[in-house]
């Protein structure tokens, strides 16, 4: 039978059908619901890595161990991994290694645009691209087989519109695979100089045959409907171009990204008055028809920002205007994302605003700390930087300015790439303040454990890191635990930190509000009683279940989760908790 | 057939868009539903798209395009006004949640949001939290709005009770089947 899956739910179907062995990811919206599903299969080691780098290398010994093995991250985790990933490419595998990066097309979730294709042409790496979850589970089982016959790793591109869209999949039965035999061969797993320059020759005969791979396969496919216009595409766009242009074009979709074909290519385009490339992001497929000659229509018509819509093919391709429909005609208000009621990361940043200290962000549900009203994070760049770069900051404005700063950062982004910067500034003399804030989970990309909540993914009982001794060893000698909730009490630990001519760390220690156990310990509502005085200091929460009706506040007892931390705000004791 | 369900982050129309997927596919047809994960699913707007037919190959919908709308709030029912197709009905829930540029001041919830959709659209306006509560729990809002969109089409009831069902976890079922009714009987 045919089940609805997501193409992330899909992806994990292939890799179980496929006989993986051994999967180490970290979350990453929109990649993280493959690794989530990949648990749902008994007798196969699926964990979450501290970081992608990790994660990488974790899979890439599995396979070098004789193991099918695979590795998912978001388009940015990729920029973490880059480092195995460069020299994996040298070593080739042993079993079969996939390794998916989720694309992010219209930043849905995300920091950034980038667009993953340069990878694979940097790292000479083949990549395939599916376009709906049918494609997702029949691709990663074709990325196992191209991994073991070329002797390479293989990148499965996704993006968010196929990670996070259902379509029909039909599942088939699971392969036997048995383990690959482990054999000591330095001269293809040592990457010294003297292995690496032969091993070089090797990654460029791997691209040859690769090529000839890619002239061939089935994956690249043309599609003739006898119209006199040619349409190159290849994943979530071909499905748009697909829809939007029916059977008035040809198609030539693309299955393999890189390398891609040159003879189909050229074959295909010579028939047509007009050949089009649509591809969302870069113009990759688009440069690599011009440098072979063939003159392609791209991005002159079709931009390089955001996700493509058919509306947007159509107009660009056949001069159809899109439906009519009606207009608001009105400006309203947009509605962005929300700590939620509860969350509490919002007892950090109404200290920080209160005190108005420079922020140094970092990236988690805690990110919204830059939104109003708390408008308090001054800086976010990538998971980790929170904290090395406030270390810069501060040894280019020196202490004074070191006085009124602090970095913030999650229990799950320390675990990343926190620590290093930590390190840093211990043994370079550095005296920043660090809060961690530890919610017990990694929040933002919907709840998986991590090295400091001792579950594994499977919710096995491990061992904790303890943020305390961690820090302590790494020579923080002033670490101090403080409930964010408490407000009085964690701003004067917050202004004492900040004072210390010492580097320092708070563990701002509550956990999310989203959790079963806070669910079951938050009940009813607050309530505003007539002591209130209309000061709307509680308004300064940002808490979306605290609004102004007139002069009035008023709590919404539809989003209020009875939190209690506007109660300890109040100045008048004005705010109660009630029972519903 | 192209169904666009929108609201805010936690009210649970990803619920609903599996339920509607799921329905569609025991009626035989080809599926494709877009969700949003992550980000936006914290308390920002969020909009998900079912798409049936013979052959579905885009996931999403865009302006003009949607036969039916279900929205869980109703400035969000209107941000979505325009997606919907000329003919097409919006089935919407009354309630308001303000969104942060309205609480901080910075902006107002448009008023008379009801009238104005009406006067533009074919528009059924519900208080569906308060049919929620009577099934027992607000949270029930999407099931009490799958009820509403289940009288719209033309698939037997049986089908829908079947697939809420297999959908929600076996302790929640009584209290979702009140729900649907809840609204189906509307
Ligand atoms: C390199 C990289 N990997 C993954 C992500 C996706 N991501 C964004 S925030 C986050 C984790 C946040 O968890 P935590 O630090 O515990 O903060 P919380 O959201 O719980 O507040 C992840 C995995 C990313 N942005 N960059």
């Amino acid at each position: 039978m045919k089940k609805l899956m997501l193409g992330n739910e899909a992806v994990a179907r292939g890799a179980y059908e496929a006989g993986v062995t051994v999967v180490s990811s970290y979350p990453g919206t929109p990649s993280t619901e493959i690794t989530e599903n990949i648990v749902k299969y008994d007798n196969i080691f699926v964990e979450w890595a501290p970081n992608e780098k990790v994660a990488c290398e974790t899979a890439l010994g599995a396979s070098i161990a004789g193991a099918r093995s695979m590795t998912c991250m978001k388009h940015v985790g990729l920029n973490v991994m880059a480092d195995p990933v460069f020299t994996a490419s040298y070593t080739g595998v042993n079993g079969g290694m996939v390794m998916c990066v989720a694309d992010d097309q219209g930043m849905h979730s995300s920091q950034n645009e980038q667009d993953s294709r340069h990878y694979a042409k940097a790292a000479k790496i083949l990549m395939l691209e599916p376009s709906d979850s049918a494609e997702c589970r029949d691709f990663t089982k074709e990325a196992y087989a191209f991994s073991e016959k070329f002797d390479t790793p293989v990148f499965i591109r996704l993006s968010t519109r196929v990670s996070h869209s259902q379509s029909l999949v039909e599942e088939r039965e699971k392969e036997d695979y048995i383990l690959k035999d482990y054999d000591k061969n330095p001269a293809k797993y040592v990457m010294m100089p003297g292995n690496a320059i032969k091993r070089h020759v090797v990654v460029e005969d791997r691209i040859k045959a690769l090529k000839e791979m890619s002239e061939t396969t089935e994956l690249n496919s043309v599609e003739e409907n006898g119209a006199k216009i040619g349409v190159i595409s290849a994943g979530i766009a071909y499905m748009y171009a697909k829809e939007a242009l029916g059977d008035k074009v040809d198609y030539l979709k693309l299955g393999v990204i890189y390398p891609l074909p040159e003879k189909k290519i050229k074959e295909f385009a010579e028939k047509y008055d007009k050949v089009y490339v649509v591809e969302e992001l870069d113009p990759i497929i688009e440069e690599h028809c011009k440098s072979i000659g063939v003159d392609v229509i791209g991005k002159d018509v079709f931009t390089l920002q955001g996700e493509y819509t058919p509306t947007m093919i159509k107009k660009a391709v056949l001069g159809e205007d899109a439906a009519p429909y009606e207009e608001i005609g009105e400006q309203i208000p947009i509605r962005p994302p929300v700590m939620c009621a509860g969350c509490p990361h919002r007892g950090v940043f109404y200290v920080l605003k209160k005190l108005g200290l420079i922020v140094s962000g970092d990236i988690g549900c805690y990110t919204l700390g830059a939104t109003p009203p708390l408008q308090s994070v001054d800086t976010t760049i990538c998971m980790g930087a929170s904290v090395s770069a406030a270390h810069g900051m501060a040894k280019a404005r020196g202490a004074e300015f070191n006085k009124k700063l602090v970095s913030v950062i999650g229990d799950s982004t320390f675990m990343h790439s926190g620590i290093t910067g930590l390190v840093d500034i211990v043994y370079n003399k550095g005296n920043n303040t660090v809060i961690i804030l530890d919610n017990s989970i990694t929040g933002m990309t919907g709840h998986q454990d991590n090295p400091t909540t001792g579950y594994t993914i499977r919710k096995e009982p491990t061992k904790q890191v303890n943020l305390i001794t961690l820090c302590k060893a790494i020579g923080i000698e002033n670490v101090v635990v403080a409930d964010p909730f408490d407000v009085k009490n964690f701003e004067k630990i917050v202004k004492e930190e900040t004072e210390r001519e010492a580097p320092s760390v708070i563990i701002a220690q509550r956990p999310c509000a989203l959790l079963p156990p806070m669910r079951k310990k938050y009940s009813g509502h607050c309530e505003i009683t007539d002591k209130c005085k209309k000061c709307k200091l509680c308004m300064k929460l940002g808490c979306p279940a605290i609004s102004l009706a007139g002069d009035t506040v008023k709590i919404d007892v539809t989003q209020c989760n009875g939190c209690g931390l506007c109660t300890n705000v109040c100045p008048f004791g004005a705010i109660e908790k009630g029972d519903k | 057939m192209n169904i666009m369900i929108v609201g805010v982050g936690g009210q649970g129309t990803l619920l609903a868009s599996r339920i509607l997927g799921r329905v569609a596919i025991k009626e035989g047809y080809d599926v494709k539903v877009s969700e949003v994960h992550g980000m936006s699913q914290r308390g920002g707007s969020v909009v998900t798209y079912v798409k049936y037919g013979d052959k579905v190959y885009s996931p999403i919908i865009d302006r003009g395009e949607a036969d039916i709308v279900l929205a869980f709030e109703i400035l969000e029912a209107y941000r979505a006004m325009p997606y919907l197709k000329k003919g097409g009905k919006m089935i919407a829930n009354t309630q308001k949640m303000n969104p942060m540029p309205v609480i901080t001041g910075a902006m107002e919830y448009p008023s008379d949001i009801e009238k104005k959709l009406s006067e533009k659209i074919n528009l059924q306006a519900v208080d569906a939290l308060s049919l929620a509560e009577q099934a027992g729990t607000i949270k029930a809002v999407n099931v009490v709005l799958i009820g509403l969109l289940a009288k719209s089409m033309s698939v037997d009831k049986s089908v829908w009770i079947e697939t809420i069902k297999e959908t929600v976890p076996e302790k929640f079922i009584e209290l979702n089947l009140k729900a649907f009714e809840l609204g189906y009987n509307l």
